[in-house]
């Protein structure tokens, strides 16, 4: 028996591949069309076939249901295939490249999940004596050191739950060492244009006013314009390095010595970290306070596949502040610092973020990620997360405006705007068409400072091949825009659903179903 | 009746010391389609700069700010089933809201049809 290598596929001569019939399912072979789960089953069938139950009496009281519940009842093997079916029509990492920038969809290594299913790591309850998870301890506390380690940090808070949260723990950091020294008064936080725009909501949570810093032409902070605002009433700057527009901000040190000098506070915001891990320590450009997306950098799941984590790094400056709790080494083994154990080596931390201790998973799957690749593995990491996002820059330059692309290397986003498209033409159309390509289209009106923006981060694990084809079919679609080519205003063609009304969706949404025959 | 425009793309009617306020149609160009409005509850007391409504495109989301000082009149109730008359009429029927001017010199700084046209012209 011989096996075909030549990648013949053998199509009968007869294949008709013009306009055939529709189907009667209105399935396309193993395209499956997918109806609602509660149009499939029905609330007077159910897939599970328990004894009549002989219950007489119940002591509900009046707490009784009067409706029926309406959920609809289906077997085992349907339920199975609903979501299975549903699932085929979902775009993935583990199917293509995700360009999806600035929430990097990497890779999640198949290793962190066998780990993170033992059952030392996966089976632990928060509230178990300390002395019967010390290994469950050991890991955060290896992880943090890696943390502090990589940053060039003092310590680290590991409990905050996603960026966002950490965010809002290092301000509240901020504003606990306001209060000590007595500064409360000062209320304003400065965000740079180019920071993500979590970072001004997080600030106006906190109890603080925000003003923004304007953007140079050339996509980083104006150093001259936020040096002269900073003052006695700053209490500090949020800034994002590296930045929204895909820049690494050069002044950050510069930056750092002005505010400290003024009395303020940095808080960096980490996002990007994956850009810059084991080349630059954030506390060596003067960070007071940074979060890492460890759904990010250190590649747990992320996006419907498991929740965020995001630990925050501090200053000597900030440490003092920082929530509970931690996890500490002692002689006889690992301890959690907790409220009642603090005392005084702990008195002035402003709380606590959450009940418990972080996200265990997240914390086992990132270590893993951070042992198997060890230090020099990290750095490439970011090499070649920084490689991938400049060659898919540099090969489309000449193709799409890119207006950050004289600035100097991109980090590991390549921005484009839609300002040489045809006219009538916009960023949507390109990004629709890129579905019928077989893409995920990448960030789409993000970041704000440039027209039309379309960001692609393809990060570190795509091979040449992949990134090629990305960047080919990028080039195709960008060029029938540029030629005014009316069919992408009506793409996708060949996706499950055509160009959907998301004006009508947005203003009549329908979230809620209805049986439509009551 | 005379009308005055803001830099940030409002238009302001004034018919004694009532002020009808909305967003230019340049503004509603650059925003793209409309999908929600938030007016001002009528009584409400704004100073100028103030939130006055939020605008939610399928693009973005934006404060639309108090161009004078006064209490609110009247919100355009018609707008929260009809975000989209801000897209087909933004300086007719979709207006925003009608404030009661409590100091008619603050529309002294503010631009006339034309200054406006030639502002929009140099965006």
């Amino acid at each position: 028996m011989t096996i075909n290598q030549s990648g013949w596929k053998p199509t009968s001569p007869e294949a008709n591949t013009g306009d055939v019939q529709a189907t009667f399912t209105g399935n396309r072979a193993l395209m499956l069309e997918e109806k609602l789960i509660f149009e499939i089953g029905d609330s007077e069938t159910t897939g599970v076939d328990f004894a009549d139950g002989d219950v007489s009496g119940s002591r509900l009281g009046n707490l009784t249901r009067k409706d029926p519940i309406g959920l609809p009842g289906l077997s085992e093997p349907e339920t199975v295939r609903h979501y299975t079916r549903l699932s085929r029509q979902n775009y993935a990492i583990d199917l293509g490249l995700f360009p999806l920038g600035s929430c990097t969809m990497k890779h999640n290594p198949r290793l962190n999940e066998k780990m993170a299913r033992l059952g030392g790591f996966s089976d632990v309850h928060p509230l178990q004596p300390v002395d019967t998870v010390q290994g469950a301890l050991e890991v955060i506390h290896q992880l943090a050191h890696w943390l502090v380690t990589l940053t060039g940090m003092t310590s680290v808070a590991m409990s905050p739950k996603a960026g966002a949260h950490g965010e809002l723990c290092g301000i509240l950091a901020i504003k606990a060492a306001l209060e000590k020294r007595g500064e409360g008064h000062r209320k304003v936080i400065l965000v740079p244009e180019s920071a993500h725009g979590t970072n001004p909501a997080t600030a106006a949570f906190a109890g603080f006013s925000v003003e923004d810093i304007p953007a140079t032409a050339d996509g980083r902070v104006d150093t001259a314009a936020l040096k002269a605002r900073l003052g006695p009433d700053v209490a500090g700057v949020m800034i994002t390095n590296p930045n929204t527009c895909g820049l690494f901000e050069r002044d950050l040190k510069d930056i750092s010595d002005a505010v400290h000098a003024a009395g303020g506070y940095v808080y960096c915001d980490g996002a990007n970290f994956n850009a810059i891990v084991g080349r630059v320590r954030p506390g060596d450009l003067g960070v007071d306070a940074m979060h890492i997306n460890l759904h990010k950098t250190f590649s747990t799941p992320h996006g419907g596949g498991g929740p965020g984590s995001g630990p925050v790094v501090f200053s000597e400056a900030l440490t003092p502040f920082a929530p509970l709790p931690f996890v500490e080494k002692t002689g006889e083994g690992f301890r959690l610092v907790e409220e009642e154990n603090a005392d005084d080596h702990h008195a002035d931390s402003f709380g606590r973020m959450v009940a418990f201790h972080g996200q265990m998973g997240m914390f086992t799957r990132a270590l893993t990620y951070i042992l198997s690749h060890g230090a020099d593995g990290l750095r490439q990491v970011a090499e070649d997360a920084v490689l991938n996002a400049n060659y898919v820059l540099r090969s489309l330059e000449n193709t799409l405006d890119a207006p950050f692309a004289k600035s100097g290397p991109c980090m590991h986003e390549a921005i484009f705007s839609d300002e040489n498209l045809a006219e009538g033409f916009s960023t949507i159309d390109v990004a629709k068409a890129l579905i019928d390509e077989g893409f995920h289209p990448m960030t789409m009106y993000f970041p704000l400072v440039v027209h039309g923006a379309m960001l692609v981060e393809p990060t570190e694990t795509e091979s040449k091949a992949a990134l090629d084809q990305f960047i080919g079919a990028l080039r195709s679609v960008a060029e029938r825009a540029k030629a005014g080519d009316p069919s992408l205003k009506t793409a996708p063609h060949f996706a499950p659903r055509a160009r959907l009304d998301e004006t009508l969706a947005a203003r009549k949404p329908v979230l809620v179903w209805k049986d439509k025959a009551a | 009746m005379s009308r005055y425009f803001t830099e940030d793309h409002e238009w302001i009617d004034v018919d004694g010391d009532v002020a009808t306020v909305g967003i230019s149609d340049y503004a509603q160009g650059a925003l793209g389609d409309i999908v929600f409005v938030d007016v001002p509850e009528e009584g409400r007391a704004l100073s100028k700069g103030d939130e006055a409504a939020v605008v939610e495109s399928v693009k973005a989301a934006s404060d639309v700010y108090a161009p004078v000082s006064g209490t609110v009149v009247e919100g355009n109730a018609q707008l929260s089933d009809e975000p989209g008359l801000v897209n087909t009429d933004p300086e007719g029927e979709g207006w925003f809201f009608k404030i009661t001017l409590s100091d008619a010199s603050e529309l002294d700084g503010l631009m006339d049809e034309t200054a406006y046209a030639a502002f929009v012209a140099k965006l």
